[in-house]
């Protein structure tokens, strides 16, 4: 059983390395082995793939946003959540009042952003906006 | 050895931030910008405190970098032309980082004169348990006031973003 702080994350150091090594090593190795002939077919987006239509630099609509920012937030909320359920156990009913006030506030926010269609996509798109 | 463990991810975290600033398209920024918070995750980490360690993994090289990635993609930001520097920037530019660098070296040893040398391992009170306890009694109201900050995000986030939906 490791004890100390550098035997326990030594693990973790060697998995990072092996993850930048194999990374490097599918890179530089098809780099070395493969053959470079350049089609046509070959140079589009998706080789054998859809022929793409347009361009691909458009603006993105707004809700992506709007579901990343929400995601932030509920995100910051998980963060709490853990080193609650860490020590749950020691703070027993307390602990779950506590939680419960911080949760009631927050799903207000989340039935806000409901009740607004933050989460519907079904939607029409006005006209003139981009998904 | 924990001396080069903090010179290696901090040069790495320097030359990532470097990268943020000198890159031309803005994906390239948001990625050199992955590398920075991931660097300075494992100086948290080397601090002992575990828990900040991973919330700044999870949190900023997940979350927050998925919103810079969405804002790019929003704004539709393409490469930045080379831009010629004014001549004041040119000149004072350099003079005015060393000064800056003088100066917070000097105010750091004067502040933390008495410092001792951090070792990994010594301080191994930042895990979640201790974090849960400080939290949910001596730091209950900031927790608290937390949900209500929150909650006023997420309705300035639609507010802001309404008039683009309906």
């Amino acid at each position: 059983m490791p004890s100390s702080y550098p035997e326990i994350y030594f693990p973790i150091l060697v998995q990072v390395l092996i993850a930048i090594a194999i990374a490097a090593g599918m890179v530089v190795g098809s780099w070395l082995l493969g053959k470079r002939v350049r089609t046509r077919a070959k140079d589009m987006p998706y080789e054998s793939g859809m022929v793409p239509v347009g361009s691909t630099r458009e603006r993105f609509s707004v809700k992506f946003y709007l579901v990343a920012m929400v995601f932030i937030l509920f995100d910051v909320e998980l963060v709490f959540l853990y080193p609650w359920a860490v020590v749950y156990g020691e703070l027993g009913l307390y602990g779950f009042l506590v939680m419960f006030l911080f949760i009631d506030l927050i799903l207000w926010g989340f039935y806000y952003i409901w009740k607004k269609g933050v989460l519907d996509w079904s939607r029409e798109e006005p006209a003139g906006s981009q998904a | 050895m924990d001396a080069v463990l903090f010179l290696v991810f901090a040069a790495i975290a320097v030359a990532c931030g470097i990268s943020v600033v000198v890159q031309r398209h803005p994906i390239t920024s948001a990625i050199s910008l992955i590398g920075v918070m991931g660097a300075l995750a494992v100086l948290y980490l080397l601090l002992g405190a575990e828990f900040l360690a991973a919330v700044q993994v999870v949190v900023y090289a997940g979350a927050i970098m998925v919103l810079f990635i969405f804002v790019i993609m929003l704004l539709n930001a393409g490469v930045e032309p080379p831009g010629g520097r004014s001549w004041p920037v040119r000149l004072l530019g350099l003079p005015m980082l060393v000064i800056l660098v003088g100066l917070l070296s000097f105010v750091i040893r004067r502040v933390f004169a008495g410092g001792e040398e951090v070792r990994f391992g010594a301080f191994t009170k930042g895990g979640p348990r201790e974090i849960g306890r400080l939290l949910f009694t001596d730091y209950l109201l900031p927790f608290e006031v937390t949900s209500v900050l929150i909650l006023v995000a997420i309705l300035g986030a639609v507010v802001l973003a309404r008039k683009e939906i309906d």
